[in-house]
This record gives structure tokens, sequence and C-alpha cells, in this order.
């Protein structure tokens, strides 16, 4: 599911222009296996799958496989909509440097929902 | 599109609230039971045009919405500067009973959404005298805080950017995007600190919990609506507080933490049948 957030972003205009500031290195960990995410003036430059020894990124968004693949249904059910939704659940944990998490919130949460573009496709065809 | 005026009128009204001249941005229409409407944190009066546009709302009921201090068109009391913003409880009943006296609305019915959901709780336990009716939307007796609210206000994040962040995610993902949209653009333009203060009271000062029990809905009637998709105020809270005081609730499906507007249109198909309960007082 992590292969197609760059994709997805970069070709969303709106998305990059609304990350346009925002230059960082985040990781999604789905179980155990973490990836890395450069991000770029709102692009997304790098996607580089662990393990890692040292890791350097800024904040982590942490969840089971589980939850991870209900919040990327197309349309997720109550509770798992959002990632406020399931750190309030305590299902996600998000750590680290949240500064650049923070400040660009709406550029963020439409970066990791991304994938639910991908499987409404999918469950189109 | 021909140009035409909204059946809305705003104007400001000026009153000692809470021992404080104060400078409030009230707007209403329609006639008949008056119905005073109470918006969320870190929002506006603005959240009610939907229902204030609605003939099936206004040919029975006056609908009031106001702009609490600090928030839309009101003004925060002079000396604000030196101040921080907190809502307390007491504070908050008070005023919604002040502004609903000022008004001269006898016995209205009252509608609050969220920290609007929760003080229609408070009122029901201490002043169900004073109201034909309370509707909850959004409704829970307690909200523990899930993040570090000091991101709220501070000055290297942007302070309506990181406000309409944090709530987007409560609005329905079946919600039309012109709704969803203009709910987080009125979050985006409340004053620094204000929904952070308003957070106090939701998930702080106005904890209910422990006297939910006292409600008695024989004294004021008690209607309670939330979105299915609310995970801040859930539907589990609301349902809790229904089997707790008897109220009728009903879990709308489709909407989210701000049914009034990001769907108005849904929205009042859920409310129209509560407003008949009401009528029928």
């Amino acid at each position: 599911m992590l292969d197609v957030i760059a994709s997805l972003v970069n070709a969303d205009t709106a998305l990059v222009r609304r990350g346009r500031f925002v230059n960082t290195t985040f990781l999604i960990a789905i179980g155990e296996a973490d990836t890395l995410f450069r991000v770029q003036d709102g692009r997304i430059v790098n996607v580089a799958p662990g393990p890692f020894i040292t890791p350097d990124y800024s904040f982590a968004l942490r969840a089971t496989r589980d939850v991870w693949e209900k919040f990327w249904q197309p349309l997720p059910p109550p509770g798992f909509t959002d990632v406020f939704a399931l750190v309030k659940q305590k299902l996600m944990r998000v750590e680290g440097d949240l500064h650049p998490f923070m400040s660009n919130l709406l550029y963020f949460k439409d970066v990791i929902a991304s994938p639910r573009q991908k499987t409404s496709k999918a469950g189109a065809r | 599109m021909s140009p035409h005026f909204e059946p809305i009128t705003g104007r400001y009204l000026h009153l000692d609230l809470l021992g404080k001249p104060h400078r409030l941005y009230v707007e209403e229409a329609g006639s008949g039971i008056p119905l005073l409407c109470l918006h969320t944190a870190g929002s506006d009066a603005r959240q009610y045009r939907g229902v204030m546009n609605d003939a099936r709302v206004t040919s029975n009921f006056r609908v009031i919405a106001f702009d609490m201090p600090w928030h839309g068109k009101s003004s925060p009391p002079a000396g604000w500067q030196d101040t921080e913003y907190e809502l307390g409880s007491r504070d908050y009943v008070r005023m919604v009973v002040e502004v609903a006296d000022a008004l001269g609305l006898e016995r209205p019915v009252a509608m609050g959404c969220s920290i609007g959901g929760r003080i229609v709780l408070h009122l029901a336990h201490e002043h169900p005298d004073r109201f034909r009716a309370l509707i909850g939307l959004e409704s829970a007796a307690h909200t523990e805080p899930y993040y570090d609210l000091s991101w709220l206000n501070r000055p290297d994040v942007h302070g309506g950017m990181v406000c309409a962040g944090v709530v987007s995610g409560l609005v329905a993902p079946t919600a039309p995007s012109e709704g969803r949209w203009e709910t987080l653009w009125h979050y985006m333009q409340s004053g620094p600190g204000v929904f952070k203060g308003d957070l106090h009271f939701y998930m702080i000062d106005g904890d209910i919990r422990h006297r939910v029990d006292e409600i008695d809905i024989k004294k004021c009637p008690l209607y309670l609506l939330t979105g299915e998709y609310d995970y801040s105020c859930t539907a589990e809270g609301t349902l809790d507080i229904a089997k707790r005081t008897g109220a009728p609730a009903t879990i709308m499906k489709g909407l989210g933490h701000f049914p009034m507007s990001e769907d108005p249109e849904k929205f009042v198909g859920y409310l129209l049948p509560v407003l008949d309960k009401i009528r029928g007082l």
C-alpha cells in the first residue's frame, strides 16, 4: 500500500501546493515494518523501506497492519476515518518531533490517507 | 444566479455578560418558538446558516444563533489582550441564560453542538425550568484530551491551519466537499487561543459524568442527536447519556461532529422529527 503514496501525492497539484513548505523525513510503521518518506517542497522524493539500524526522521506514525488496512479502506468504518481517531483509541502512536506534522496537519492527513484512492479504484474494477 | 438575500438578519447586541460590557453578534431567521443555537468550540454561529435558511424549520421556529464572546464577529471583552481566554462551566451556563434573558426569550429551546451539546446537559441539570426543551448535538458527558492542546496556540504554528487540521477528521468522510470546507474555514478564522480556551471546558472543566443521573427529563425534555462518524463525542457516549437519563437519542448516519454545517440538508432531516415533538409539548 505504501508504494502508491508517492505517485498519488506528487500527481495531486493542490496537495503538493498545500505542502509547499514541507521539508522533512517521516516514518510509517506497519507493525514492525518501517518505511521512510522524504518530503521536499511538498513532493515525496524518496521512499525507503526498512529495516533500518539508525533511522533518521522527524516523526513516526505506528499502527498494526490490521489498523492501517481499515484506515485505508475507501470508506473506513467509524473510528478509523482519521489519524486522530486512531490516536484517541490508542490504535496509533504518533511520536518524535511533531512540529512538522502539527504545523502541516491538513497536508499530512491527506498524504497518509492517500492510499484510499487506490483501494477505491481497485474496488471499482 | 440571480442576486438574492437570505432570510437571515444579523445585529450587534450590547449587554452586560458575566459582569462585563459585551458586544455580541446575533443572527436570526423565522418566527414561532424561539430556538437558541450554540456553536462548537473555536467556531461561530455561521455553523447554523443551513438550519436558518431551511423553511421547514423557520416556518415554526424563530432560530437564533449568537457568536460567543471572542468568537466570530463578537468582540472579546475590553482588556482581553492581557488575559488568556479559558471557558469554564459556570460562565458558560450563565452566558446562555443571560443572553436568552437579554433577548427576551421566554422558555426557549436551546440546541448546542459539541461544547454546546455538553452545556445543554449542564442547563438540563441546573436550569430545567428556563427551557422548553433542550437538544444536544454530539453530546458526551466528558471527553478526555487525546492530543497536546498547546499545539493550538503557539507562534510557530499557524493557529487557523492547526485548528482546522485537528478537527478535519471529525467531519464525516461522506460529507459534501462544500460543507466540509465551509466548516473548516470557520475554524481557520478563529482568534488565537480561542479554540484551546473552549477546549478547557470540553476536556477539563465541563465534565458532567457524575451528575448525568440527576438530569430529570420530565422537568425539561432532552433530545440527543449524534453523527455516526464523530470520534470525539462518540455514539457510545451519547447512548450512555440516553440510558442514564431516558432521553431519546438518534445516531445520525453519514454525519460527523458538525452535522449542521457539514451537511445541513441531511441534518435537518434528523432535526425535524425532534422539532415536531417539541411543537407538540
